[in-house]
């Protein structure tokens, strides 16, 4: 189990550069549906044919990160934020580019106040000595992701891209673990949710589907002196009501509400006041798509240490199963 | 039309937006009285056809959203004390002191409450209240408060509507029940008044969140025009002459980018010719309504806006004129009753 | 070379028609069939020895501009269209509706602000349009609310290669499109010129979901800061250095295969190009590229410094590259087959 949470977690996919995370889930899942094609965003999308009711399941595969949009002649790159990157988060850290180039990410020390902290003023140092080296290793353009390795610590979870890879790693169980249905089902890993849930609006109108469920993960309320939130991490999985992109459809809130409650697990409610998620677009495509979504709690969101608990995403896999079969 | 009477029900029904499934059926009843067929969708967006005479077979979509804003169950405390969160442009400053009702397994009254004024420094009393900070005390006890209530419960105002002088309405949710009587008012006045086109009138939801109810709305009818019904801000000492209406001086006919330009002009024309009064709002960009949604909806679609002014938008006093109301129908229905050839100049 | 034209007609967002009128005249001697929509947006259709292929092109006609919203005695109170500086409004001149009456934006002279004001910038709500009405009746008469506003200025060369306009942000992509239009393709080719992108890209999606294309490029005045000031890293584009390519942007995350491939074309043509540094700002492609099931977009942009201002300045040889490129880029297209479709993964 958690050796393909770790997988998944450890790939470099920032938004708009799914190519690689693509191509493993790929691998993982295409023998257990009937058809897989990627379409002209770089959705992948799976589908289990049927006769009876058409779902959509979405779990966004990118991640947030970093894009080179300068070298310098001594060989420090500056960068643009792919997604919700904290500036004071990235202090500090290293980022990992495709081909395996490590950087460290600091800011100009002839800064005043930290507070005054601009995107414009960091930089990115890969250890070149001069422009030349500098883009030997890196071109302008290029993206990297944020390091941060998957450890297992009891029933913790503690990793870089948990959000969303979780929620990839949901999706990707269930497809496994899918019961006899007659639903047609159409699994859709879904691109650049961190930059503005584009993905998942094509992929729903192309699909069409009855109802929607997507699988992300949420904040939690239960750090010290944490911003008030009910949801807890290893309280079971949340069960979406709310977030800024969209009010989930009364339907599929119940769905899975009863589908917890059939398979007595632990389930919590979320009300996310701050952000939104790919049901955020697909429930106003094409018409109207009721939606809903499955959320795993994870603490420090947009982080390299986010944290989670295993049984909540064990749980959410099962409370997928039941609710689209 | 007793319109008193009608607002009154209408601005109390509760609906906060993405809960209207109730008052969706109530006013359901309410275009059952003069519509060929009422319909209400997925999202409970209700919509009333009613049938033309014929002739080119268009389609004119009129909408009006039904949601109000509103507050939801965030948490419940060890004492019963339940936090909130907020659905819509709710101004955490004007929650003070309300009473509400927590609408849970049953409904439960309830007050706002906070910290004490004498309990806060002198910095902290300077600062507008945050959502954050305010509670609901429903004076039961916490178990009975844990039995009733769960989070994502929906919280309303509860409001008792006031009659002003000279025929104004104080109440809650006139944005946008308002228009929902104006809706009802180009009902009955079209059932006076030849039309060729047919007429889908939408109760719409979602309004509040993101125009969200209208978008589906049009993307479903996909109509040839549409006509959005909203309210605007009322005169209210203290505002820039420039972007607020007086209310009783008629309707709001929104002209800017967002609006069709011909057939803007069209609306203002037939006011001008029925002696109706309106006042003219311009905008320059996002309109903050439904048209901003429904105008690029498929492949574009030309929108009108009217709006009718209101004071105190977002409170529980919101407060307007009826003639505002009656000259709003009377003026979107005088201009659907229009041939389609003259439609047809307009675009000419 | 139809910029001049171009840039002294006045088409603030949502009153296009001065420009589309143009463009469409323009335009009818190349295209096959023109359509224009509900919201104003102009679809050239020129068919091509093959229909396996809709490739749409797209440059927007509206500018940034102004509309009157009220009156101060016989003076005009306005509001900005689109994303106007501030700072720059003093003392320009303007031309006030259909039939461009003249006028100027009016401020305090600094002998008569306090002291206290003399440090800040004026803001716009203390500004006034003076068209030299007498009384109020005159101004609301000549001048009726919700009328439009555009910059005056006249388009001049200086410098060198240099010209100074209006409105380049995007008459120059409607420049590019119209000589484009007068080649035939191997592929059905949609050129539309779209309205209001710069009250959020409002016209392009609408464009898009009728043409449902294949492919679409959108051809873009874009902003260029290689100016004292800002530093080399902070420079989004740098005049006189060719064919701006955009990596991303806030509205959109052009297909990075087509974007290579422009830059790889560039550059066995011997065509200037360079990519766009900043991430900042949005354009067309954000919308046409979630239209429907998803479209392959990229966006190719002229430099242009001072954008936004009535004294935008670009080079000629840098619109010569971009139509180059936009051209060779078309022509690839054709002798492929299977290119188009190798942009999808």
């Amino acid at each position: 189990m958690f050796d393909l949470l770790k997988k998944l977690t450890g790939i470099v996919g920032v938004s708009g550069n799914e190519e690689e995370i693509r191509e493993a889930i790929k691998e993982e899942i295409k023998d257990c549906v009937d058809e897989v094609k990627v379409d002209a965003l770089g959705n992948l999308i799976a589908v289990k044919k049927g006769k009876g009711k058409k779902i959509m399941v979405a779990a966004h595969m990118d991640e947030i990160g970093i894009m080179v949009t300068y070298i310098d002649d001594n060989g420090f790159l500056r960068f643009s934020a792919i997604g919700g990157v904290s500036r004071y988060d990235s202090i500090g850290q290293r980022v990992k580019f495709k081909n395996g180039v490590v950087g460290a990410v600091y800011y100009e020390e002839k800064l005043d106040d930290i507070k005054n902290l601009q995107l414009s003023k960091m930089y990115i140092d890969i250890g070149a000595k001069s422009k030349e080296e500098a883009k030997n290793m890196v071109q302008v353009g290029d993206v990297a992701c944020f390091v941060g390795d998957t450890v297992l610590q009891g029933d913790t979870v503690i990793s870089k891209a948990l959000d969303n890879r979780s929620g990839c790693f949901v999706v990707v169980k269930a497809i496994k673990e899918l019961k006899e249905t007659d639903n047609e089902i159409y699994f859709v890993f879904t691109v650049q949710e961190e930059v503005g849930l584009r993905g998942a609006r094509t992929a729903a109108f192309s699909i069409n589907p009855d109802i929607a469920i997507a699988v992300d993960v949420t904040m939690t309320g239960d750090t010290p002196e944490s911003h008030p939130m009910e949801v807890k991490c290893g309280g079971g999985p949340a069960i979406k009501i709310k977030d800024r992109s969209v009010l989930c459809h009364p339907e599929v809130r119940r769905l899975l509400e009863e589908s917890a409650k059939r398979i007595n697990i632990p389930y919590q409610l979320e009300i996310l006041e701050a952000g939104g998620s790919d049901p955020g677009s697909i429930h106003l495509t094409a018409g109207g798509i009721p939606s809903g979504a499955i959320s795993i709690p994870v603490r420090y969101v947009h982080s390299p240490v986010e944290t989670a608990s295993m049984s909540d995403i064990n749980n959410a896999v099962r409370l997928l199963v039941e609710a689209i079969c | 039309m007793d319109y008193i009477n009608i607002l009154k029900d209408l601005s109390t029904y509760p609906g906060v937006s993405g809960r209207e499934d109730k008052l969706s059926g109530y006013i359901a009843k309410m275009f059952e009285k003069y519509c060929d067929s009422v319909e209400i969708d997925e999202f409970y967006n209700v919509i009333g056809i009613k049938k033309g005479k014929g002739g080119l077979g268009r389609r004119i979509m009129v909408t009006a959203h039904i949601d109000e804003i509103g507050l939801i169950v965030k948490s419940i405390d060890e004492k019963g004390f339940v936090t909130v969160s907020n659905i819509g442009g709710v101004d955490s400053k004007v929650l003070l002191a309300q009473e509400v009702i927590i609408h849970g397994k049953k409904e439960i009254y309830g007050i706002i409450g906070a910290k004490p004024p004498h309990l806060l420094t002198a910095e902290e009393i300077k600062k507008a209240v945050k959502m954050e900070d305010l509670v609901i005390d429903t004076g039961l006890l916490a178990e009975e408060v844990r039995e009733n209530v769960s989070i994502g419960d929906i919280i309303t105002f509860k409001v008792d509507p006031f009659v002003l002088q000279n025929n104004r309405l104080s109440s809650k949710s006139l944005d946008n029940r308002a228009g929902v009587a104006a809706l009802l008012d180009i009902m009955e006045n079209l059932t006076l008044l030849n039309h060729n086109d047919d007429v889908w009138f939408v109760a719409t939801v979602q309004e509040e969140v993101g125009l969200r109810g209208a978008n589906i709305a049009a993307y479903n009818i996909n109509p040839d025009l549409a006509i959005v019904i909203d309210v605007c801000h009322g005169q209210i000492p203290g505002t820039p002459k420039e972007s607020v209406f007086p209310v009783g001086k008629g309707p709001a006919v929104a002209i800017g980018p967002n609006l069709h330009r011909k057939y803007s002009r069209k609306m203002i024309e037939v006011a001008k010719e029925e002696n109706i009064p309106y006042q003219i709002d311009v905008e320059p960009g996002d309109t903050g309504t439904e048209a901003w949604a429904v105008q690029i909806s498929r492949e574009g679609i030309p929108t009108l806006l009217v709006s009718i002014p209101l004071k105190y938008m977002h409170t529980v006093i919101e407060t307007l004129s009826i003639d505002d109301i009656k000259n709003t129908g009377r003026l979107i229905a005088r201009f659907i009753s229009m041939t389609g050839n003259e439609m047809e100049e307009v675009l000419c | 070379m139809l910029i001049k034209e171009l840039t002294e007609l006045n088409g603030v967002s949502g009153n296009e028609d001065e420009v589309r009128e143009f463009i469409k005249k323009e335009a009818e001697k190349y295209a096959d069939e023109i359509t224009e929509d509900s919201m104003g947006n102009l679809i050239c259709y020129k068919k091509g020895t093959s229909s396996k292929y809709r490739v749409m092109l797209s440059a927007h006609m509206d500018e940034v501009g102004f509309m009157v919203t009220g009156y101060e005695d016989s003076m005009l109170k306005f509001a900005s269209i689109g994303g106007i500086d501030e700072r720059i409004l003093p003392g320009k001149r303007v031309l006030v509706g259909e039939k461009r009456i003249p006028g100027v934006i009016g401020s305090k002279p600094i002998h008569l602000q306090e002291k206290a004001e003399r440090g800040n910038n004026i803001k716009q709500k203390n500004m006034y349009i003076d068209i030299g009405a007498e009384k109020k009746e005159e101004a609301e008469k000549l001048a009726p609310l919700g009328e439009y506003i555009a910059f005056h200025s006249l388009y001049t060369e200086f410098g060198d290669g240099c010209i100074k306009a209006k409105a380049l942000d995007d008459r120059i992509g409607c420049a590019i499109l119209l000589e484009i239009l007068k080649e035939t393709y191997q592929f059905d080719l949609y050129v539309c010129f779209t309205v209001q992108e710069e009250i959020g890209l409002r016209g392009a999606g609408v464009a898009a979901f009728r043409v449902n294309p294949d492919i679409a490029i959108v051809v873009e005045g874009t902003t260029c800061s290689d100016v004292p000031g800002a530093r080399e890293h902070e420079y989004s584009t740098v005049m006189g250095q060719g064919a701006a390519l955009t990596i991303m942007d806030r509205t959109s995350y052009p297909n990075k295969k087509l974007v290579e491939f422009m830059c790889k074309t560039a550059q066995n043509r011997n065509i200037p190009v360079q990519y766009k540094q900043t991430t900042t700002g949005g354009n067309d492609a954000g919308k046409i590229q979630l239209t429907r099931d998803g479209v392959v977009v990229a966006s190719v942009s002229v430099p242009c410094r001072y954008i936004h201002s009535p004294v935008s300045v670009m080079k000629r040889e840098d619109y010569e590259s971009c139509l180059k490129l936009v051209k060779a880029v078309l022509d690839e297209f054709g002798s492929d087959e299977n290119l188009i479709e190798s942009f999808c993964v």
